[in-house]
């Protein structure tokens, strides 16, 4: 094997994998917020809807969860403008990963809402709360803080599959890592690094999302 | 001169469905091999093999699929000095991922066996190879079933990331055929839609065994 | 020389000082059982007798042969100490003749035919001849628990040890199980029992071992013991078990 490592390359276009890195960052950070929202909604629908909405959010679930992501992308990008919606690369990514994310979560916060006791419900019921209400107040939170562990799983899942959206030339730490490599022909030692960071970025991600737990669901709260 | 979607190249498409399944189960057999050792190493007495399974598990569950491939592609080129084929680089990350996923699963389905059947095969003299042969891994053989069958569908999806490599599977083919007639809104959604007809009936397929098999009141008789 | 032969042993699960200097002899043939209040030691105690606990302190004699955490020395010690739990832990995955030729096979390298003899000659003794080809979830919770009598038979030992196999049964189911009991100890099967079963131990046991708060009460023949306790606590415990029981009273009394 004559081929000789050479990482110093890589260690000179550090900031730039940085800059990937943090542009990775921003992206998941923004289709968690968004997802997420869309997962709520979904989920309120899908438990206390009328039957056209809850057969609507199961068939996006089901059309979302049995098609690879990379395909959802290339509609998003490619696809769309025929119809005459042009998004950019960035936006296009953006939109995926919610869409996609929102499916995920939405069953994972729907489990969450079902596992609330139905007697709470009741007494909320019996006190006169109207069901938004209900749900704002006694369904919504107790039931995130019950599946908070499957959905950090979830969001840590859709960050590192964020890499996908270099294909279409979304900007991201795959896509410098990309044009690195091919500019300076140390493929492996690009990727190898480029690896490293996204680890690095899923246990970040991770120690951040259980501080958001502690923050939001354990500061001397009663329930 | 872009041809116009037809018949022909809705049967390139077809035509790359094989290639899609041949992956997946490939890496379904090559990962069911890693799988089964990385669940043993989880389990067994010595410290440094847990160790050594718990980071493997989590190298493949923390970094990007793409990430996985590069790095299996470039890494070959590097040991081989040859341009790798797409096949066996593909295959081999591909079983790498599965055998990571498919271990976490095993391990899960031979710690849901209560403490007492390890008791019992204990006590009638068997060594631990036997314990696990004759009374643990049958019976955790059966409730693994339907994560299995969950994780086959994962895996048939992510065989879509190879495309971005080149390799011919569906997704490249819906690239290609997009490339020759200009028709994105009518390639990918079909591509999807095909994706769906291969992902869909299996996910309800581990739906249906999942009932079938509850281990808290033991293995029911279909079985 | 004893069978079995316990020396001060001592047992802490954290805190929580579960035996204290617990000493006992078991000759062969002797039927031992050992009562007392939940959390008095006695599981503990017996399951110190197959290993599946270990005592921070004193020894543990089998055959004059000192126990060894070694997994050789536990292999071979558990092919002539058997034991029968609460739950059965009947296999689910392989029916009545799979789990009690399942030692004797993969355990001691017993043929497969002769092991089928065996096992047919073990169903017999428990009244199971019929249910060879029957998985578990098929019988009641009295003939599972005789087929896990049967299993633990079928290794042959020297020592059966019985963890409160009653105590999971509806009350109906007893009855069959307990007859069980009884022709074993009569055919001269050393056993070591922890139970709740009274009429059992007043009628078939050669000594009763009354145990407390981690350590041996009272220990001695049931007449004495039941008869005329020699402490308050074996005492309120007599009489918190008749109170449950009134029909023991007649044949304890």
């Amino acid at each position: 094997m004559n081929y000789v490592f050479e990482f110093n390359v890589v260690w000179d276009h550090l900031p730039e994998l940085f800059e990937g890195a943090l542009l990775t960052i921003q992206l998941s950070a923004t289709a968690m917020a968004l997802g997420l929202l869309v997962a709520i909604v979904c989920a309120y629908g899908k438990s206390a809807g009328p039957r056209p909405v809850r057969w609507l959010v199961a068939a996006y679930v089901e059309l979302i969860r049995n098609t690879p992501f990379l395909v959802q992308i290339f509609i998003f990008y490619f696809s769309l403008p025929v119809i005459g919606l042009r998004l950019t690369a960035n936006t296009a990514a953006l939109a995926a990963m919610t869409v996609n994310l929102g499916a995920y979560a939405s069953e994972i916060v729907r489990a969450g809402i079902e596992a609330i006791p139905h007697g709470q419900v009741e007494a909320a019921r019996a006190l006169g709360l109207k069901r938004l209400q209900i749900f704002r107040f006694i369904i919504i939170f107790p039931a995130l803080k019950t599946v908070y562990p499957a959905l950090a799983s979830q969001f840590i899942l859709l960050m590192l599959s964020s890499s996908v959206v270099s294909t279409i030339s979304a900007v991201e730490l795959t896509a410098i890592t990309n044009s690195l490599a091919s500019t300076t022909f140390r493929s492996f030692e690009f990727y190898f690094v480029a690896t490293g960071l996204y680890l690095a970025m899923a246990l970040g991600f991770r120690a951040g999302l259980s501080a958001i737990y502690w923050a939001v669901f354990q500061r001397g709260r009663a329930a | 001169m872009a041809r116009s979607f037809g018949t022909a190249e809705f049967l390139f498409l077809l035509e790359a469905i094989p290639s899609t399944l041949l992956l997946s189960l490939g890496a379904l057999a090559g990962g069911a091999i890693v799988g089964l050792f990385v669940a043993i190493l989880r389990i067994v007495p010595s410290r440094p093999l847990r160790w050594l399974a718990t980071g493997y598990i989590g190298l493949f569950q923390g970094t990007p699929v793409l990430m996985q491939l590069f790095v299996t592609y470039y890494g070959l080129a590097v040991l081989f000095r040859i341009q790798v084929d797409a096949w066996p680089a593909v295959l081999l990350a591909f079983s790498l991922y599965s055998g990571a996923f498919l271990g976490e699963i095993w391990r899960g389905s031979i710690e849901a066996i209560p403490r007492a059947q390890w008791e019992a095969a204990e006590c009638l003299s068997l060594s631990f190879p036997k314990q696990l042969w004759y009374v643990i891994l049958p019976q955790a053989a059966r409730i693994s079933i339907p994560p299995t069958v969950g994780f086959a569908v994962q895996l048939i999806k992510n065989t879509s990331i190879a495309a971005i490599i080149g390799f011919v599977e569906l997704t490249r083919a819906g690239q290609l055929m997009t490339n020759a007639t200009f028709e994105p809104m009518i390639v990918y959604p079909i591509v999807a839609a095909l994706y769906f007809i291969l992902c869909w009936p299996l996910s309800l397929l581990a739906q249906t065994l999942e009932s079938h098999i509850d281990v808290a009141l033991g293995i029911k008789q279909h079985f | 020389m004893s069978l079995l032969a316990l020396n001060n042993i001592s047992k802490r699960f954290g805190v929580h000082q579960a035996l204290t200097e617990v000493s006992l002899a078991v000759e062969p043939g002797e039927v031992v059982a050992i009562i007392g209040r939940s959390g008095s030691g006695k599981s503990t105690l017996l399951r110190c007798i197959n290993g599946l606990e270990w005592p921070e302190s004193g020894t543990i004699e089998f055959d004059g042969k000192p126990f060894e955490p070694s997994p050789r020395r536990l292999k071979a010690l558990r092919r002539e100490i058997g034991i029968v739990f609460q739950s059965y832990n009947l296999f689910p995955h392989l029916c009545v003749e799979r789990n009690i030729t399942l030692g004797p096979t993969a355990a001691k390298g017993m043929t497969l035919a002769a092991a089928r003899e065996l096992a047919r000659k073990v169903l017999r003794m428990v009244d199971l001849e019929d249910k060879t080809a029957a998985y578990p979830q098929q019988l009641s919770g009295g003939q599972q628990q005789r087929v896990a009598i049967a299993r633990a038979l079928a290794m042959e030992p020297r020592l059966v040890l019985f963890d409160e196999i009653t105590a999971a049964l509806d009350p109906e189911l007893i009855g069959e199980v307990v007859r069980v009991l009884d022709k074993l100890a009569r055919d001269g099967m050393t056993m070591v029992l922890v139970t709740h079963e009274m009429g059992f131990a007043r009628r078939s046991a050669d000594t009763i071992v009354f145990m407390h708060q981690g350590r041996i009460w009272e220990k001695g023949r049931p007449a004495k013991l039941f008869g005329a306790p020699a402490t308050a606590e074996l005492d309120s415990f007599i009489d918190a078990i008749l109170f449950v029981d009134p029909s023991a009273r007649r044949r304890v009394g």
